[in-house]
């Protein structure tokens, strides 16, 4: 009896090491298979919700949608700088209303149909005409954000329409009027929202027929966003298995220089431990959203390496007017002078964030050299308490998000922790609070209960100076709590502004009244990183995370 | 024994509607809603007024569930508010991605937990006994994710023999009519395709079995211990069995009761997702999706997904119990 147990315990244990030993070397390989056969395989951190441009507003359909979809204008690759997509030209009215595309010739859809002005109009029009629930925020958010209302406006909330129509005048001939003048329509144009797809595709995939059941949702039940997105990209569609891979293939009748790739993949890995050591196992060639403890752990290892993202992001503490005495100026002074911003920067941002001195990147046109700086001085805090009459220590109610790694933000509670400190030292009494960033802490911050301070960002989404201050501070909000006629009038006539110089140093004014007035402190602008492995060349980061795979290579 | 099943089975209505009620308040409860989660920071209080306006969320409760109760009804358990998908569609694909987890690690946690715990007993007092006591503290007290990170860490990273992350290598096609992933190797007639999602399985059932494994090794111990001191035990060694026909149909036998019982309890639990197992492999299971459903206020996923795995758990805990009178005839099922 005896030897029979240890026989059995015996045999287990051999099984248990062959099982492992059968591994065998071909895993790599199979793996690996990046470094053969021009095949890509990246990881994003979750799974695209649709390959619909003008219906999706998350990063994850956003990236796939750059290889397949083209707009008619361009970011030149790496920067903010517009050049010719699909339009090679164009010509804006005195008015700003008016705007007058050359568009390109001898493009062609994946389906083998023309791109020409009557793409372009089908699908400005189909964004005008949308009905039911691709009215709303959840559905079309960018096409809202930017153009306001629809033909037909559902919802009382919904502004009017800037869109008026659009005109094929001809083949090669695309104008689109406007209601009103604008002159961020150009540098609006880059968003995947407003990228040109077949029409017809649209039309035979049923782009936008789904039902709003308030008992089951939006259900979409056209399959072009999800088994026929067809534009004029240098990829096409495959095939998408959700959660596991999302296939592309190069597109070979492109008009420009096709993918050097044959194959990209891209995969949703959720957790950045498991994306890193998919990366260290070349399961997977390269990842986003890298954290910034890990940069150090991939830039030391030699087969992998990081890629940088220009700055196009602002940190800031977000400050709450609607209860005195926060709508004292001198107490927002205060704080910015209680806020030891320079040594949360180098402590905590890994040697890739600068300090902010403004709500929005340099490299955004309006970004003025000369806003009043505030540097760390708790002395002169408690001197600006003084003459504002509140009782020292004021007590402040701060907020920060816990569970979440933001690109401006990499650990909230390290800054909290730094902030408070400072603060504390400048005649402050911190009261902490914190929340679950998804959905908590973000419902809070934007009805305006969380608290007097908070700790939040935000990432542009094109290079445009409305894209952020018109976005925070153009008119009353929750969040800050305030009402600045003056600065919401700068702002609404920059936006209209058809004059670039003009509109240049319109923004500039905004910018310097703002720091002047504080409704918010920024406090860095960071470079978010990408990892891939050594042998992948050819990768050119966007500061809007936009980024083309076509001139990738392997090896 | 068919009337306790039907028993069974009529009282699994009033759970499941209970159930569907206290999870339905439950997740409109927590606070800020769906809405927010979809725009992120680009969140404005209009915007978010407006999304909630168009899923209905404005309305009283018993109206919302009302309406949910005859969408039920008719088989359809919503769309999600996230990936704008059928529920019983994600469903399909997350809950066979659980079940093959949840049985290869019970597989694990079988085959190398009741020799354990067998050896352990019959070696008992020797440093054999000892060393599996030590094993199981261990397996119980390392945290899944830590020793799910380890094994990567050891066997793929550094050793570069298994995978770290998903079902089935994205290199590997082969088409899914089923979404238990071996079957659809093997329907596939693929064998490369059915070693690579086997060994996609290895690590994720090593760790998730890690807890188990400690449990039934335990508890095998303990009852082999106490059924080989039994008088009957006694009686055939004296008639003369061999040892083995002893160990086996009486030892063995009467001291699976108890260890049914425990893997019964596992798979319930396991079933229900395991959800840092799931997290760290980048399994797509019912764990990370119902986790997930909870961080972005999907109110479809939790209200479908939550129905289920109750239904799930209640089956499973029946079949446990059916299979107590089949191991032990003595036992009346009441």
């Amino acid at each position: 009896m005896a030897r029979s147990s240890w026989r059995i315990l015996l045999l287990f244990a051999t099984a248990l090491v062959m099982a492992a030993g059968c591994g065998g070397s071909d895993d790599n390989a199979s793996e690996g298979g990046g470094k053969s056969g021009g095949t890509l395989v990246f990881a994003g951190a979750a799974d695209p919700v649709s390959l619909d441009g003008a219906l999706v507003s998350d990063g994850e359909s956003i990236r796939v949608i750059t290889q397949i979809f083209e707009t008619l204008i361009n970011l030149k690759p790496g920067t903010t700088e517009l050049e010719p997509g699909l339009a090679t030209d164009w010509e804006v009215s005195p008015d700003a209303k008016t705007y007058t595309f050359s568009l390109r010739e001898g493009v062609k859809f994946h389906d083998g149909t023309d791109f020409n002005a009557a793409a372009v109009c089908a699908n400005f029009d189909r964004w005008y005409n949308f009905k039911g629930p691709l009215q709303s925020p959840s559905a079309s958010y960018y096409y809202g954000a930017f153009f306001g209302g629809f033909k037909k406006n559902e919802s009382p909330d919904a502004s009017p329409p800037l869109y008026k129509s659009c005109e094929a005048r001809n083949p090669t001939t695309a104008v689109v009027t406007l209601t009103k003048p604008s002159a961020s329509l150009l540098g609006a144009l880059v968003q995947q929202a407003f990228s040109i797809a077949s029409p017809t595709a649209l039309k035979k995939y049923n782009a936008d027929a789904g039902t709003l059941d308030p008992d089951t949702g939006f259900k979409p039940s056209g399959t072009f966003g999800t088994e026929h997105p067809i534009g004029t990209g240098p990829f096409e569609f495959v095939s998408w298995t959700r959660e596991d891979r999302l296939v592309l293939k190069r597109f070979d009748g492109y008009w420009g220089d096709k993918a050097k790739l044959d194959q990209l993949i891209i995969r949703p890995i959720a957790d950045n431990a498991a994306r890193l050591q998919a990366l260290q196992n070349d399961e997977i060639q390269g990842y986003d959203l890298v954290e910034p403890q890990d940069v150090a752990t991939i830039q030391g290892d030699d087969n992998l390496k990081i890629l940088d993202r220009p700055a196009f992001n602002v940190a800031y503490v977000g400050i709450n007017q609607k209860k005195a005495p926060f709508d004292n100026l001198k107490v927002r002074q205060a704080i910015a002078y209680g806020l030891d911003r320079e040594a949360v920067v180098n402590n905590f941002y890994g040697g890739r964030g600068v300090v902010a001195k403004e709500m929005m990147p340099p490299e955004v046109e309006g970004y003025a050299d000369d806003v009043t700086e505030y540097k760390y001085d708790p002395a002169k805090a408690k001197q600006l308490l003084q003459e504002a009459g509140v009782k020292m220590p004021l007590k402040v109610d701060f907020w920060y998000p816990s569970d979440v790694s933001r690109p401006y933000m990499p650990n909230p509670k390290n800054n909290f922790e730094a902030f408070s400190a400072s603060l504390n030292k400048s005649g402050f009494k911190v009261v902490p609070h914190t929340a679950p960033w998804d959905p908590d802490y973000l419902g809070r911050v934007d009805e305006g209960t969380a608290g007097d301070l908070h700790l939040i960002g935000w990432t542009g989404d094109f290079a445009d100076a409305d894209n952020f201050i018109g976005t925070f501070f153009q008119d009353y909000s929750p969040q800050f709590g305030f009402r600045d006629p003056t600065l919401f009038k700068m702002l609404d006539t920059a936006e209209a502004e058809a004059d670039r110089a003009k509109r240049i140093d319109q923004y500039k004014e905004a910018n310097r009244r703002i720091m002047e007035e504080l409704p918010a402190v920024p406090y860095a602008h960071t470079k978010p990183a990408l990892a891939f492995r050594k042998d992948v060349n050819g990768f050119i980061p966007s500061p809007t995370t936009n980024e083309l795979f076509s001139t990738v290579t392997i090896g | 024994m068919l009337r306790f099943v039907i028993r069974r089975l009529l009282l699994l209505f009033p759970i499941l509607v209970g159930l569907s009620i206290l999870v339905f308040l439950w997740v409109r409860a927590l606070p800020a809603s769906p809405a927010v989660s979809l725009l992120g920071e680009r969140a404005t209080p209009e915007s978010v007024a407006r999304i909630e306006r168009q899923y209905g969320l404005d309305k009283p409760i018993y109206v919302q569930y009302w309406r949910y109760v005859k969408t039920v009804a008719e088989g359809d358990l919503g769309t999600t508010i996230r990936s704008r998908r059928p529920v019983t569609d994600e469903l399909k694909e997350r809950f066979p991605a659980t079940i093959e987890l949840t049985v290869a690690a019970l597989i694990f946690a079988t085959v190398f937990g009741i020799p354990l715990g067998f050896v352990a007993a019959k070696r008992y007092g020797t440093w054999v006994d000892h060393a599996s006591l030590v094993t199981s503290l261990i397996g119980i007290s390392i945290p899944v994710f830590f020793l799910a990170i380890l094994l990567k860490y050891v066997f793929a990273v550094k050793l570069g023999l298994l995978p770290t992350v998903g079902r089935i290598s994205v290199l590997i096609d082969i088409p899914h009519p089923t979404n238990f992933y071996l079957v659809d190797a093997i329907l596939a007639g693929d064998p490369e395709a059915f070693w690579d999602v086997s060994k996609h399985l290895i690590l994720p059932a090593i760790a998730l079995g890690s807890i188990p494994l400690a449990i039934i090794a335990r508890i095998t111990r303990a009852a082999v211990l106490d059924v080989q001191n039994e008088d009957y035990v006694r009686t055939a060694r004296a008639k003369g069995l061999p040892p083995r026909q002893v160990d086996i149909r009486h030892i063995f036998r009467n001291a699976l009761l108890p260890i049914t019982t425990i893997i019964g309890l596992q798979t319930g639990l396991l079933l229900s997702g395991a959800v840092l197992t799931e997290t760290i492999f980048a399994f797509p299971g019912m764990g990370t999706w119902l986790v997930e459903a909870i961080r972005q206020r999907d109110y479809p996923i939790l209200q479908g997904g939550i129905l289920f795995v109750s239904l799930v758990f209640v089956t499973v805990n029946l079949v446990v119990d059916i299979s107590y009178a089949l191991i032990n005839p003595r036992i009346r099922v009441s």
